[in-house]
């Protein structure tokens, strides 16, 4: 690569379980290739001497919770070329963005005995407070499409993401359909693929792991679980899982 | 001598966001040890009620992504134990197999991309590649082994789906585990070379005694379950946990403090665990720890975790090997009936003790939940020792002091997301 110099990336955690870190960190095989490519910059949770930016790559973890992480997603964002949102915290609230449905200061009385002290914001992505360029989907999302991005990157093209559903990975796998053979609840059909429909393939039902796919039909999916006998509070748990409080998801999500 | 103010402001090679405070009077008295957890709270527990029975795996695997594995199994024995489910010993074991393949996992990377950089002196595994390529290359080879295991038992390794309420959607073929068999014979040398590496490496000599608490079963080494017992005398059900441990929560930390009732803070991980199972480890486990001249079992010097790790790590890998063996590999039943009830379980994530307590209504809605994790246990206790450890090093400069402080709490791995969702203690019947 002659003497041009390395692309800086920075790997930041915001609220979130470090599961997309890990998934990074699982591309053993490629790892010393990566640090051959990359100069790791910023990752707290695996060096000690962190630089303070401009870095090419930002990659976030985690959603935005707290009045400390709204200011530090902006001066991530000043000093950042490439923002790339993380998995589904990142890209939409994931799992903890539940906590949207119920009131601050019940759930903060659940936990803490002294609530003076807790400063939580509802839960959303980053894009809710700053533009981002590249959303990597997925609870977490594949190791894959990291090693994608990074490669894109390097060759200076657009990295394959995937915008289709579940379904689609899942006809490639030759499964045969649960909702129409089997009559299960599986969220397929408006869930984003890229994790090559692994829960039909292990007999489960897709739950939602990668959140919306682009433009899903949320109502009509809702629909055909009604018509399969699905109850309505377990339709609204359904769609309040992964992404409720996203535009895509949040009528279902209300409920009737 | 000067008043001495250490302040660490984001704790690195360690998982999530803490910080830590330390001032020494001009006299060399230590005044004040803050471990300040600001990771940001998450409401588990709250937004867990509500929630479907056969979702609880699937929603607090999201608490942690290091040890996905151990919050999915304590949730699961903690449900099947609310509405009265017994598993196969197929299902035992398998779920064994899968806790041992994340513990060698997670302990790899503690091991060898937390712990070794502060003993050779360097800032990251990242910086020791250029002069220690084969020990780098020998983490990233272990590290794979346990995470590949998850990926084939679990689906993936970062919150793995085919475990649910009774055993497993897909179990693993033959031939799948017949390669994974041969791949582990081959790690034996590489788990006894970890063992020898950390018995060469000095750590800083420091003992305190303080009580360890593990979970202890008279059949295996205890990871998925057993009795609660301590190095103090503690013995006791999983269901009794809220009778002997409680919390309290401190101003400047997002997780509260543990203690035994009646006494102090205690550890727990994998110290604890060698220290109060000894004689349960594999025999080759125990040969190589009893090869060690420096170093006696039971060792109260919170440094020799990492050792622990190592002579785990060997344990794991023998482990794992017997239950391939034996493992029938048959597909099952997974039908279950709703039952109204409350349920309770420990484990031993990779960092120690995990506790799950769950109530369940007759439509399998969770009424309410509570959950404590290893690194919420070991809070307290690693404040303890800070407060002991800081003396025997003022003389050095502040940044050496707070280079100490981070290695002794990377030797309690501290997983702090895990750590900011517990719940207080007032959901046992009979109080308020």
């Amino acid at each position: 690569m002659g003497n041009k110099p390395k692309p800086k990336i920075a790997v930041f955690k915001f609220t979130g379980c470090a599961g997309c870190q890990m998934e990074i960190l699982h591309l053993e095989d490629e790892m010393l290739q990566i640090l051959d490519a990359f100069d790791i910059s910023y990752w707290v949770m695996v060096k000690s001497h962190n630089l303070k930016g401009p870095y090419d790559i930002s990659l976030i973890e985690g959603s935005v919770s707290t009045p400390r992480e709204i200011r530090e997603i902006k001066e991530i964002r000043a000093k950042t070329k490439m923002l790339v949102a993380l998995g589904d915290c990142a890209v939409t609230g994931c799992i903890p963005s539940i906590k949207n449905w119920f009131p601050q200061r019940e759930l903060e009385k659940k936990v803490y005995p002294d609530t003076s002290v807790i400063f939580s914001t509802k839960i959303y992505g980053i894009d809710e407070y700053v533009p981002v360029d590249v959303y990597l989907k997925g609870c977490p999302p594949h190791r894959n499409t990291i090693l994608e991005l990074l490669k894109g990157y390097l060759l200076g093209i657009r990295p394959f993401i995937r915008p289709h559903c579940v379904c689609v990975e899942c006809k490639l796998r030759e499964n045969s359909c649960l909702i129409t053979i089997k009559n299960r609840p599986c969220m397929g059909p408006v869930i984003n693929s890229g994790c090559g429909a692994l829960c039909p393939t292990v007999n489960r039902d897709c739950e939602g792991c990668y959140g919306p796919m682009s433009s899903p039909n949320a109502s009509a999916l809702a629909e055909t679980f009604r018509k399969i006998g699905l109850p309505e509070k377990d339709i609204v748990r359904k769609f309040r899982k992964y992404a409720g409080t996203t535009p895509d998801f949040r009528k279902e999500a209300e409920g009737e | 001598m000067n008043e001495k103010s250490v302040t660490v402001d984001y704790v690195s090679r360690v998982e999530g966001q803490g910080a830590l405070n330390i001032e020494v009077s001009a006299d060399g008295e230590v005044k004040e040890v803050q471990l300040r957890i600001f990771e940001p709270p998450k409401f588990f527990e709250s937004f867990l009620v509500g929630r479907k029975f056969d979702e609880v795996m699937e929603l607090t695997s999201r608490i942690c992504g290091v040890c996905p594995v151990a919050h999915q199994i304590t949730a699961l024995r903690a449900v099947e134990n609310a509405m009265g489910i017994m598993v196969s010993e197929q299902t035992r074991d398998l779920r064994k197999l899968f806790a041992l393949s994340a513990h060698i996992n997670s302990n790899v990377l503690n091991m060898y991309f937390f712990a070794v950089p502060d003993l050779l002196g360097y800032e990251s595994a990242v910086a020791m590649i250029k002069d220690y390529p084969s020990i780098v290359r020998r983490g990233l080879k272990l590290k794979k082994l346990g995470n590949d295991l998850t990926d084939l038992i679990g689906g993936k390794a970062v919150h793995p789906v085919t475990a649910v309420v009774k055993g497993f959607t897909k179990v693993p073929s033959k031939k799948d585990l017949d390669t994974f068999k041969k791949r582990f014979k081959e790690a034996r040398k590489d788990a006894l070379e970890t063992v020898d590496m950390f018995a060469k490496l000095q750590v800083p000599e420091f003992v305190r005694k303080c009580e360890h608490i593990a979970l202890s079963n008279p059949k295996e080494y205890a990871i998925n379950e057993g009795r609660m017992v301590s190095t103090e005398g503690l013995d006791i059900e999983e269901s009794a946990y809220r009778q002997y441990i409680v919390e309290k929560q401190v101003p400047y930390s997002h997780a509260k403090h543990s203690f035994v009732v009646g006494r102090d803070s205690f550890m727990v991980g994998p110290l604890a665990r060698v220290n109060l199972n000894f004689n349960r480890l594999s025999e080759d486990a125990r040969e190589a720890a009893k090869g060690l001249n420096d170093y006696k079992f039971p060792n109260f010097n919170p440094f020799v975790a990492h050792l622990a790790r190592a002579i785990e790590l060997v344990h794991d890998v023998d482990e794992c090997i017997e239950i391939m063996d034996r493992l029938p590999l048959k597909d099952e039943d997974l039908t279950v009936m709703v039952k109204e009830g409350e349920g309770f379980a420990i484990t031993e994530a990779p960092r120690g003790i995990l506790h799950h307590h769950y109530k369940i209504n007759r439509d399998g809605i969770v009424t309410a939940a509570d959950i404590v994790t290893p690194t919420a246990h070991n809070a307290n206790n690693i404040e303890k020792d800070l407060w002991h450890l800081v003396p025997k090093f003022l003389h050095l400069p502040p940044e050496e002091i707070a280079l100490k402080c981070e290695m002794l709490i990377r030797a309690y791995d501290p997983c702090i997301s895990c750590s900011t969702h517990f719940l207080k203690v007032d959901i046992r019947r009979g109080k308020r």
